[in-house]
Formats: C-alpha cells, sequence, structure tokens
C-alpha cells in the first residue's frame, strides 16, 4: 500500500531554514513490504519529522543512519523531550534518502552537533500545533492550555490525549518559528538522561534488519570477483565454468571508470545465483586473467620509506608559520628529532557492504546499510542516466560504518546488476572483499624537530608531513593534504611556541583513500602526541606539566595570520572556538582521577596524550605493561569535552568503543601492498581487537558542560595510540615510533 | 536432510556441504545469525549444536542433520533470557550486528560454567569479534547474568 503525505515546501521551510526543493514527500512510492524496515510514517503529520497517529503513537523520523552510535535513539529522544511526548509511545521510523531532511551524511561526528536545535524546533512545533488544536477544541484561550507528558491540559483540568489532537493538529498551518517557545534545560524530561536505544531489544533477539537480512522477492545474490589492484582490467575470465555451477542464473562483467575512483564500481565480475553459497562457489570457477595495469609496482613498506626519506630530508610547502624557525633552531639549547610512520588501515566493520536493487516500474530502489543515503542516491541515479526522484533509497540499521559505508560503490553495484539481469540483486561483499577492496585509510610519514630552551621550555617546532590524501578519489592525481585535512590536527597544533612551521610533502595514491573514523586525526594525533612526550623527556619535566605548559594560557586559537585556513570541521571559530582551557581541562581532570606521577613496578609505565577532533576536547590515559617482550595495556581512561550531551550512556558507550578501536590500530592495524595488492584479507592477518587484549579497567569520563554540542562518534580515537607508545616508553625507555606495535612486541 | 532448529522440525533439500549459517539464512529466512567472516574467525554466526557453540559458517549443514540447532531467534521471543536482560540491563550492544553471537556464545558459557572467572570469560568470549568495541559492557553483563557481582561499569 501506498502512502504519500505531502506538506509545504514553504512550510517546511518556515520550520528549519534548511533548503527544500518543490514538495516534500514522505513515504515509499511503492508496494514493497519489508520487515523490520518501515520507513513511511502511518499518522497525521505534523511536520517533516513528527507524525502522531490516532492511538497517539508519535512517529518520529530518525533520518541519520544508525551504526552503533545509538543515534536513531538521540535525535528522536530530542523531539520527543521539547513535545512533551511519553517516550514509551514514541515509535522511530527511518527517515528515506530525502535531501528535505538536511544533510543525511552520518559521518564527522556531526549529528547532534548540526541537529541538536532543529530536533528541539521540530519537537516545539509538534507541542505547539497539538495546544492550539486543543485550544480550538475548547474554545480556550492559547494561554490556557499546555502539553505535558503526551496530553494537552486545560488550565480548569480538562484533558486530551496527543492521539485525539492529532488529525486537527495537522490541518493546522505551522506555527511561527520565532515564536516557538523551548524549554528551559531545568525541565529536560529526556535530553541529558540515560534512554535505551530503540533497537535494543531487537538487537538482543535477532529480529533486526542490515543491509544483509533485507529479502525481497525473487532477489538474487551476487557475489564480485574485483581487480586486485588500483585500475585493473578484466582481460578474460570463464563464464561457462561459473554460468553451469549450481544455482548460478548470470555472470556479469562490470566495467570500472577511469580514474578519479569517486564511488564508481570497481572491475570486477558478478557471480548471480539462487543463494549466497552457490554464488561464492561459483565465483571461485571465474579464472579471470587482469592486465594489472601501472599501479601494481605499489609496495607500501618501501613507498612509506620513501615518505620518510622525503619529509625527514628537506622543506615542502609551508601551511602555517609562526616566528623564525630554523632561526630558533639554531639558538635551541636541546634539539629533539623524530620521524613517526602510521600504515594503511582497513575499516572492517562486522557488517561487510551489502547493497540490494530492484528496478521496477520506471524507478530504482536501494535498501542498503549507508551513512549517505543522498549520495547513495545520486550516485545511483548517475549511474543508471535517472533522475534522482526515481531512486528510493531505503535505510537499513548498519553493522558497523566507521566511514566505509559513506561509499556509495556497493550501491551501485547491485543497481547495475539489477538492471542487467531485470530482477531484485543483493550483492554481499565477503570479508576478504571488504579488506582487500576498501577505501583504505592513507599512511602517513611525518618528521618533526623541536627546539628546547636552558628551561626545557618549547621554543621552535618544525613538522613535516606526506600523506596520500583522500582528495584523491574525487580528483585524479591529487597528491597534497588540503586545509580541511590539515586542520585535523597537524595545522593546528595549539602550542605556546613563539616559532614554528608547518610543512607538506607530495605523495600520489596507488590506492582508493577514504576516511575512517577520525580520520587524518589518528596519523596526526599519533606524530604530535609522542612527539610531544618525546620533548618532555628530553627537557626533564613530566609529560602532564609539559602538555600543560605547552599549551599555555588561556586563549581561543587563531590561525589565519599564521597563513593556515583553519576549516574547524565546517563550523565558525565564533561558534565553536578553539580554547586552549578546555584542552588542558580533559588533562588536569583526567589525571587528576588516577594515580599519575606516583612509582609503577618495573616493566610498567603512564601515557597521556591529548587532542582537539570534531570540535571536542579528549585526554586518554594508558597503563602498559611490558615484559618478555610482551606488551599488556592494562587500564585505559579517557575524559571528553563534547559540550551538551544527549544520552550520556551512549556517549560513554561511544568513548569505550574508541579506545578499544584505537586500541586495535595501535596494537595490530596494519594493511601492507605488494606489487599493488592488499597482503591482508581476513581477520586472521587483520587482527582487531578481542576480549582477552582488553584492559580490565576501561574507564570514561564526560565533562560536564552546557556549551554547545560537539562531536562524540570519533574524537576518542585519536590519542589512543600516542598514549600508549608513551607508555611503553615510560615502561621501557624504547621509543615506538611507528604503529602497529606488534611489530616491535607480542601483544 | 532434516534438521531440528529452535525447536521446530525442518527439512532441507540443498546440498549437504553447504554452510548451515547460509542454509538457516537464505533457506529458511533465519537472519538473526550474522556473516562476518567466512572463515571462523569472528564469531558472528555462532549457533549451538546439540548445545555446543560453533560457528555455523564452518559447519556443514550435513552435520547438524539430526541434530538440534539454536539460533538467537530461538533463545527467546521476548529477550527474556537471563543473558538477554543482563545484555538488555548494561546497554551491551552499539550496531548490533554481532550481538546474537556473543550472546550465543555467553549462552553457551553460563550453561557449561554457571559462574565463569575472568580467566574463563576471556577465554569463552575471545572467538567473537565485536569492532564496535562492547568488550568491557559484555564482560559486565556475563557477570550479571551469572549472578556474580558486576564489575563497575566502564
Amino acid at each position: 500500500m501506498s502512502t504519500i503525505c505531502k506538506i509545504s515546501r514553504r512550510r517546511f521551510l518556515a520550520l528549519t531554514g534548511v533548503s527544500a526543493s518543490g514538495m516534500v514527500l514522505m513515504g515509499s512510492v511503492t508496494g514493497s513490504a519489508l520487515a523490520g524496515v518501515l520507513d513511511t510514517p502511518q499518522g497525521s503529520t505534523l511536520n517533516l519529522f513528527v507524525s502522531v497517529n490516532a492511538d497517539g503513537v508519535v512517529e518520529i523520523i530518525a533520518h541519520r543512519s544508525e551504526m552503533g552510535t545509538g543515534i536513531r535513539t538521540s535525535l528522536p529522544q530530542i523531539v520527543a523531550d521539547e513535545m512533551e511526548a511519553d517516550w514509551s509511545r514514541v515509535k522511530v521510523i527511518q527517515g528515506l534518502a530525502n535531501a528535505d531532511y538536511g544533510s543525511q551524511n552520518t559521518d564527522g561526528s556531526r549529528s547532534v552537533r548540526d541537529f541538536y536545535q532543529i530536533m528541539r524546533q521540530m519537537g516545539a512545533a509538534a507541542r505547539a500545533s497539538l495546544e492550539l488544536a486543543a485550544a480550538n477544541r475548547w474554545s480556550a484561550s492559547i494561554s490556557d492550555v499546555a502539553a505535558s507528558n503526551h496530553q494537552i491540559i486545560h488550565r480548569d483540568g480538562r484533558r486530551l490525549d496527543f492521539g485525539e489532537l492529532a488529525a486537527d493538529a495537522a490541518e493546522l498551518p505551522l506555527p511561527d518559528m520565532a515564536q516557538l517557545p523551548l524549554k528551559e534545560s531545568k525541565d529536560f524530561r529526556y535530553i541529558g538522561k540515560d534512554i535505551p536505544i530503540v533497537d535494543l531489544q531487537d538487537m538482543c533477539t535477532g529480529n533486526t534488519t542490515y543491509g544483509i537480512d533485507v529479502r525481497i522477492p525473487g532477489m538474487l545474490f551476487a557475489s564480485i570477483e574485483r581487480t586486485p589492484v588500483l585500475q585493473g582490467k578484466v582481460i578474460s575470465f570463464d563464464k561457462d565454468a561459473a554460468l553451469k555451477a549450481p544455482g548460478v542464473v548470470d555472470v556479469i562483467k562490470i566495467k570500472g571508470q577511469p580514474l578519479p575512483s569517486m564511488f564508481h564500481a570497481l572491475e570486477g565480475v558478478a557471480v548471480l545465483a539462487t543463494d549466497s553459497y552457490s554464488a561464492l562457489k561459483a565465483r571461485e570457477q571465474l579464472n579471470i586473467s587482469w592486465d594489472r595495469g601501472t599501479h601494481a609496482t605499489h609496495n607500501s613498506n618501501v613507498y612509506l620509506e620513501e615518505l620518510a626519506a622525503k619529509v625527514s630530508a628537506g622543506p615542502g610547502k609551508v601551511a602555517r608559520e609562526r616566528g623564525d624557525t630554523d632561526a630558533a633552531l639554531g639558538k635551541a639549547t636541546k634539539i629533539v628529532e623524530a620521524t613517526y610512520l602510521a600504515p594503511y588501515l582497513a575499516h572492517a566493520s562486522m557488517e561487510p557492504p551489502v547493497a540490494t536493487a530492484h528496478l521496477h516500474d520506471g524507478i530504482c530502489e536501494i535498501w542498503a546499510c549507508t551513512q549517505t543515503p543522498q549520495k547513495t542516491q545520486q550516485t545511483v541515479a548517475a549511474t543508471l542516466g535517472m533522475d534522482e526522484k526515481a531512486v528510493t533509497v531505503h535505510v537499513t540499521l548498519l553493522g558497523g560504518g566507521f566511514g566505509r559505508k559513506s561509499k556509495p560503490d556497493f550501491s551501485v553495484e547491485a543497481a547495475l546488476l539489477a538492471r542487467e539481469t531485470g530482477r531484485p540483486v543483493q550483492v554481499t561483499w565477503t570479508r576478504e572483499d571488504d579488506i582487500r577492496h576498501d577505501y583504505f585509510h592513507s599512511c602517513s610519514a611525518q618528521y618533526y624537530k623541536g627546539g628546547l630552551d636552558e628551561r626545557g621550555e618549547l621554543i621552535a617546532w618544525l613538522a613535516r608531513e606526506a600523506t596520500p590524501p583522500i582528495l584523491s578519489i574525487f580528483q585524479a592525481g591529487a597528491n597534497m593534504q588540503d586545509d580541511a585535512s590539515l586542520s585535523q590536527s597537524f595545522g593546528s597544533i595549539p602550542f605556546a611556541v613563539a616559532n614554528l612551521r608547518l610543512e607538506s610533502h607530495e605523495a600520489d595514491a596507488h590506492v582508493r583513500i577514504g576516511w575512517m573514523r577520525s580520520v587524518f586525526n589518528i596519523p596526526y594525533v599519533f606524530g604530535i602526541g609522542s612527539f610531544m612526550d618525546e620533548l618532555a623527556h628530553a627537557a626533564g619535566k613530566d609529560p602532564r606539566d609539559f602538555w600543560l605548559e605547552t599549551i599555555g594560557a588561556d586563549r581561543e586559537l587563531e590561525f589565519d595570520e599564521e597563513g593556515f585556513r583553519f576549516t574547524n570541521y565546517g563550523r565558525s571559530l565564533a561558534d565553536f572556538p578553539y580554547a586552549t582551557r578546555r584542552l588542558k581541562g580533559v588533562i588536569t581532570q583526567l589525571t587528576d582521577t588516577l594515580p599519575w606521577g606516583e612509582a609503577l613496578p618495573e616493566g610498567q609505565g603512564w601515557g597521556l596524550c591529548a587532542a582537539r577532533s570534531f570540535l571536542s576536547y579528549v585526554a586518554v590515559a594508558t597503563r602498559v605493561e611490558v615484559k618478555d617482550g610482551r606488551l599488556r595495556v592494562m587500564e585505559m581512561h579517557c575524559m571528553m569535552d563534547a559540550g551538551t550531551v544527549v544520552n550520556p550512556d551512549r556517549v560513554h558507550a561511544q568513548m569505550e568503543g574508541a579506545m578499544i578501536f584505537g586500541l586495535s590500530l595501535a596494537l595490530m592495524g596494519e594493511i601492507e601492498f605488494k606489487e599493488g595488492e592488499p597482503v591482508q584479507s581476513n581477520f586472521h592477518d587483520y587482527p582487531v581487537a578481542r576480549l582477552n587484549q582488553v584492559p580490565p579497567m576501561v574507564k570514561t569520563h564526560i565533562v560536564a558542560s552546557d556549551a554547545p554540542a560537539s562531536g562524540v562518534g570519533e574524537p576518542g580515537v585519536p590519542p589512543v595510540a600516542p598514549s600508549i607508545a608513551n607508555a611503553i616508553f615510560a615502561a621501557t625507555g624504547q621509543r615506538i615510533r611507528e604503529f602497529p606495535f606488534n611489530k616491535v612486541f607480542s601483544v | 536432510m532434516k534438521i531440528t532448529i529452535n525447536g521446530k522440525n525442518q527439512e532441507l533439500d540443498i546440498a549437504p556441504e553447504v554452510p548451515l549459517l547460509w542454509a538457516l539464512r537464505d533457506h529458511l529466512q533465519l537472519t538473526g545469525t550474522k556473516f562476518g567472516c567466512g572463515k571462523g574467525l569472528c564469531g558472528a554466526c555462532t549457533v549451538h549444536l546439540n548445545g555446543t557453540p560453533v560457528r555455523s559458517c564452518q559447519t556443514p549443514v550435513s552435520a547438524a542433520a539430526g541434530k538440534e540447532v539454536l539460533t538467537i531467534e530461538g533463545l527467546s521471543v521476548d529477550a527474556s533470557h537471563p543473558v538477554q536482560v543482563a545484555w538488555k540491563e548494561h546497554n551491551v550492544p552499539q550496531c548490533g550486528y554481532c550481538q546474537s553471537g556473543q550472546i550465543m556464545s555467553a549462552v553457551a558459557l553460563l550453561e557449561r560454567t554457571p559462574t565463569p572467572s575472568d580467566v574463563e570469560i576471556d577465554s569463552a568470549m575471545s572467538g567473537n569479534i565485536c569492532r564496535c568495541g562492547t568488550y568491557t559492557r559484555i564482560r559486565t553483563a556475563i557477570k550479571q547474568a551469572s549472578g556474580q557481582a558486576g564489575e563497575e561499569q566502564a
């Protein structure tokens, strides 16, 4: 059954100020129903995000993707609070791809940051409509009625349930945003409270629909053998052998596109069968012969050495400069130099990329575990030569994302195969496909040179980096980091040093480079955080004291005069200043919870690192033990200042997860390339942290703050690896300048 | 072949070497059991075969013939199993994808070892990967489900 609700563009714009085009269509345009993926509100529509059923159930749209952050709960939680809905009578409905919602790109740790205010306005607008409907019903003054816990209550005691007013409220013009009162924070019912996620029960019973669980009648299961090397081409393959295998319906070559990689499907051969196993088995029969192309010379270990030589040998393009760094280095009492390396990494979400496509009746429906429904819609439409409006994107639950599922290449594959066969097609990536054909987190080499004066104070900071850029997947040949990438810590160091110079070198991309949880902050904070520790020890100071002293006085950082365009994660410094007070705050508050500075048994040490990323301030401290070549992380502690927090339990969960994610990459994370091909392929050779590697104590703290909500999903990750490296130094005197650490220790 | 799945007799007409995982997901529409690695490395596909936890991606369906298979769908319809109750109490899941396998491994552990030590928990649960990093809460929830004083939640 098709349900189409309309609200006018003007009505929507009046609410949000978000640009919208034409009529806002809410609802699936087809009749295909899918258990667990209900993406059409059934009730009376009060605004773009809120509908109310006659039985009083409030339906709130979650327009961002749920990949584990709890966002499907946190944003509706804000709406429900502001509209005085009873949370037990709220049903969350996953929104389709729809530009009218504003950005649905669930990345950059920005869902709450960007939508906190809009969600409050949506809730307040719904409440105002219900209040007005009640006042009209009673012929009462609007000032005599008020919403409270799912009812509108008259001053004289009469009351009506939301459900009884839904139809009337939906007919009213939307309230004037300027007049809409918002709650005082003391009146919050749900914001700031630990609301369990709406999917909790279903996740504990297996009653969930992830991308891989979508089932469409008549659907074919596809498995694709893709080019092992960037830009490789199929020379030949044994189509007949695969076709003869049991269950196989079709074998289809997918043609790759020239660089830039964008979100195109990779060159490959797809086997389509009536079930997953048949597709996987027949794929082994393809016997593809590849033209491996020019990137087959890429050997990552050699390449990283080249980048390291480049950054330590000579000057690059200056990204930011203050004072006279060379002169200051010439006068320094002590010079410290170090080069740090970070490898390629793969995302390895537990659910691999999976997408299902069905072309019918002139439209293309996609069901996908995507972080970017609108980009999926645009890319599929462009690939098929269809109008974007003819592409419907249903967003399933995501079994992890970490940035990989921001790239809609897997939906493009499904769409191409569905068009070719005329049947619904589900493309499931194997784990090997996922790890070998990722948009890899980039490798990086950094060189640092610091000068200390006779008091052990930092007087000069020279840094150079070379990192194949994400930009290369959008611009063929791009080989320099842009401002937004350098703004991820490398360019925005907060130190009160009189002389600094930051430089970038070229680094060609030989693989698809993509963003992964906290992105370039991973390598850059590893370099900066490790080097700060080296400087502290050279200065003979406690690292905590050296961090605080070097960050210096309370101030808000400015970058323009030093030639650096700091992009601040897309937000103005007026709205989200870089406040050194908050960075020092997380360091002191964290170390105050620890026996920092006390003596430890032989072979143990504490390490510290702090960073601001995604507008949040995070400090991490770890305690390690190194014994007989074995490294054991014993405790991890994290303090985060993320401004206003909507669901503290989910923020703690994100911080816990970030500690583990950081632990994985620090201890074991590495993708190597030999002759253009990834060496690793599954969890045996690309290990991620298991329960027995997780310290008995993982402790997280949130700084109480009423500053604007900043970011939560990513900022916990960057300080982890350097804090461990610094702890290893404290424990052993051995400085580790490259991760993963299992190159040196057993873990 | 005949298999008892979640107490229900099922007749399956598929090749004997098809992994139990795909039999469940593609032929019986029991999608609660997840594909994670296909190599028995991650535990996302964990089910019980005659009470023993197995990786269904590495178990040919023929090995389940005449036996009882328990999947997450058969554990309880209302998440009332003590392990599920503890999972909810501690808000363990993040993305949730690996949790079917985590819960099935935890249930098997507690059936074998009703009050496991920390070492026993680590040992029994280290075959199940959670990329979101819910491990600390998994430990706490298992402690609770086994009636042991839970550690302080991180």
